[in-house]
């Protein structure tokens, strides 16, 4: 046997694909799915097995390319964070009706209780929405073997997979044992070479198909072995656990000994067969997912007028957040411990931009230039600048989705508040920012949108910025003019200046960009050290 | 043998460093461990933690039930108190006592401390001395991580070992400051705990 290697959630899932024979994996960072295509991007084996990787413009391009490398036969995978399958559900929705050809795996990472994201959606419900197989690991083991089964399951169905994770399966290490390897798959382009056309005759005919493979799928669920009931001595309460929640769940006992009847869900659609056994065998149920209540909703259905059914729906569990052990006792009313409360000096230490960070000197600019007009004026978006949110800076008002700054500020000029102020990072302004800024030149909105550029994707731990040195070329090819577009230091030393260029551009009745360029310090640092122990080892 | 752990302190002081060693060495020695980290944007200068869980039999979650953890060892003193809730009755707070202020309201250092060891048992260890004393001031976390060996149980060559594997491409002088540091901090605790 394999030595067992220590392996995070994120990074059994990437071997698992290069075990399983992957030929391209592609991703747009966000957290907690990032580590996934790093451990591609730093891997030597995926490296010698030549697998084509890439940090794409967005989620959206990311599953693209991936449909791509499946339409040529061969296997593909794409990560993403939650939020980022809301960019990519275009493609998503779509691609389960043009199928897979190569394997096709989707990795999106939802995040309970928001760590680090602006809402907690639940990605089963877009394989739900979309008809396809989803897998929800409970351990790194089980995400690993999950990358076999599931490129394989893709293979043999024709259809993409989705593999759901969160924060914590992500983000926490265990051992993994590696098996089974496959090569990689030779260029085969489709049967059929229709099937990637969706024009609406050929779409159909391709739903219907994809309708008709449901019973399929569910039989694969019913016969999975990521799914399995066990049959407990005491049957007054049935458990239903989903992906993680079924560690929480036997966390509780002994030896992990379940007293209860339970079923481990693993993998979607869920299996009838299996539902209904625990349904009639147990005199009412409790449904134990992280994330939103999608099996629990579905078994009370609309009137609830079967069995009870507790979860999060009739406040057993609480309606949002992570699960853990403790709401699981509380829930069973099996005995547990509080710990000892916290002191109640104990302070916040929220995160904070990092000494020397290029973001501190722009908004200390930005926030001199906006004095004579006042606040609530300034868009913004995801990336460390969203920390301006905070004090000591309070400069920004708004951060919803990638890219939305600019449009925003379109919007609440349009509505009258003029000058209106956008602030976006570089990376996500070529992930989704262009388009806005196009709509806003072809409207000579009066804005003005400050493109941070620190020449990576920072945030997520300094990825590549895709829009490196390209960004003024954007600018001006979207239509904005070229002595519209600034280019500033944000240096201490140049403060006034820079204040002096802002307020400038805020008077300009028009598109304006203004970008503020400074390495960020963390990747700069990064590359020092690096430098430092060449030329020692020189 | 079942450890669970919370590591505790502030982004950038190393904690996942400390996780790193413990878990080459439960790797080594067949035992099972789960290991749950905190990234994104906590590292900014945020509160950071690690639940760290060693057992000789399966582990089910990878986050520590309330009241359960038999020790927090944090590299800052407010950060050892943030995760209370988690430490059963007679577990150990380990900390450095050295505050890390990146805050305005941190609350009195008296206050803390006071708290740490009027309820609790304890080691408080002035880690960043002792780590500059010992010729590495950045090894502060593996000061901390001697100061806990003696309550981990496993024997010093394990943690030299996988010091060894972990930090050797960093070069033979990084491993053998974190050594030093390493073998301060024992003797350290195992003073005061006389």
């Amino acid at each position: 046997m394999m030595q067992k290697q220590l392996l995070l959630g994120d990074e059994a899932i990437a071997q698992g694909a290069i075990d399983a024979g992957v030929s391209g994996v592609y991703a747009y960072p966000g957290t907690p799915s990032t580590e996934i295509t790093e451990y591609i991007e730093h891997s030597k084996e995926a490296c010698e097995k030549g697998i084509k990787f890439q940090w794409a413009a967005n989620e959206k391009t990311s599953l693209e390319i991936a449909l791509g490398m499946s339409y040529a036969g061969k296997r593909a995978m794409s990560c993403m964070k939650h939020v980022g399958l809301n960019v990519a559900a275009d493609p998503f929705m779509n691609s389960s009706i043009t199928g897979a050809n190569g394997g096709l795996v989707i990795v999106a990472a939802d995040d309970p209780s928001m760590h680090s994201s602006q809402n907690e959606q639940d990605s089963r419900y877009y394989g739900k929405f979309a008809l396809l197989p989803v897998f929800e690991p409970s351990s790194q083991q089980e995400a690993y073997d999950m990358m076999h089964y599931g490129f394989e399951l893709s293979e043999k169905i024709k259809l993409p997979v989705l593999l759901r994770i969160t924060t914590r399966l992500a983000h926490s290490r265990a051992g993994v044992v590696r098996k089974n390897f496959r090569s990689q798959n030779e260029i085969k382009l489709p049967e059929n070479l229709r099937q990637y056309v969706l024009l609406p005759s050929i779409a159909r005919k391709q739903y219907k198909d994809l309708l008709s493979k449901q019973e399929y799928l569910e039989n694969e669920s019913q016969n999975s072995p990521f799914n399995y009931y066990f049959e407990g001595e005491n049957k007054k309460t049935g458990i239903i656990a989903c992906g993680l929640a079924y560690n929480y769940y036997l966390e509780n006992f002994e030896n992990l000994k379940s007293p209860y009847s339970f079923l481990k869900i693993a993998q979607y659609p869920l299996p009838t067969q299996m539902l209904q056994k625990i349904y009639d065998e147990c005199d009412s149920l409790l449904i134990l997912e992280d994330g939103y209540p999608l099996v629990e909703e579905q078994l009370r259905g609309f009137f609830n007028n079967g069995k009870t059914i507790h979860g999060r729906l009739d406040g057993s569990i609480p309606r949002d957040g992570e699960l853990n052990a403790n709401i699981v006792a509380k829930a069973l009313n099996i005995q547990h411990e509080e710990g000892e409360s916290i002191p109640d000096f104990m302070v916040g230490r929220p995160p904070s931009f990092c000494p020397g960070c290029s973001h501190i000197d722009a908004y200390t600019a930005l926030n001199e230039a906006l004095e004579e007009y006042g606040h609530g004026r300034v868009m913004s978006d995801i990336g460390c600048y969203t920390l301006a949110a905070l004090p000591p800076f309070n400069t920004i008002n708004s951060c919803v989705d990638m890219g939305a700054s600019i449009t925003m500020a379109k919007g609440i000029a349009d509505a009258g508040i003029v000058p209106a102020v956008a602030v976006i990072g570089d990376s996500t302004f070529t992930h989704s920012g262009i388009t806005g800024l196009l709509d806003a030149a072809n409207a000579n909105a009066p804005i003005t949108v400050l493109i941070l550029d620190n020449g990576t994707t920072g945030m997520t731990g300094g990825q590549p910025s895709p829009g490196l040195g390209k960004i003024e070329e954007i600018c001006k090819s979207v239509g904005v003019s070229s002595e519209h577009i600034r280019v500033i230091n944000p240096l201490k030393k140049y403060h006034t200046e820079n204040v002096k260029v802002i307020k400038e551009e805020l008077a300009y009745m028009g598109v304006s960009v203004i970008i503020p360029r400074r390495e960020c310090i963390q990747t700069l640092n990064k590359k020092l050290k690096e430098k430092a122990k060449e030329e020692i080892s020189a | 043998m079942k450890k669970d752990i919370i590591l505790a302190g502030v982004g950038g002081q190393g904690i996942l460093s400390i996780a790193t060693v413990i878990g080459y060495i439960a790797v080594n020695q067949n035992l099972f461990l789960k290991q749950s980290e905190v990234h994104g944007m906590s590292q900014r200068g945020g509160d950071v933690s690690s639940h760290l869980r060693i057992s000789s039999s399966p582990i089910a979650a990878d986050l520590i039930p309330k009241g359960k953890a038999d020790m927090i060892l944090s590299v800052e003193p407010l950060e050892s108190l943030r995760y209370l809730p988690f430490l059963t009755k007679d577990g150990w707070i380990i900390t450095n006592n050295k505050p890390f202020i990146n805050i305005p309201n941190y609350p009195e250092i008296e206050t803390i401390l006071n708290t740490i060891t009027q309820k609790q048992q304890h080691v408080l260890i002035d880690a960043d001395r002792i780590a500059k004393e010992s010729g590495s001031a950045r090894s502060a976390n593996m000061v901390m991580l001697g100061a806990a060996s003696p309550f981990l149980g496993f024997d010093d060559d394990c943690f030299f070992n996988a010091m060894k594997a972990i930090f050797g491409r960093k070069g033979e002088d990084i491993v053998q400051k974190n050594i030093l540091a390493f073998q301060a901090g024992k003797s350290f605790a195992i003073a005061e705990r006389v």
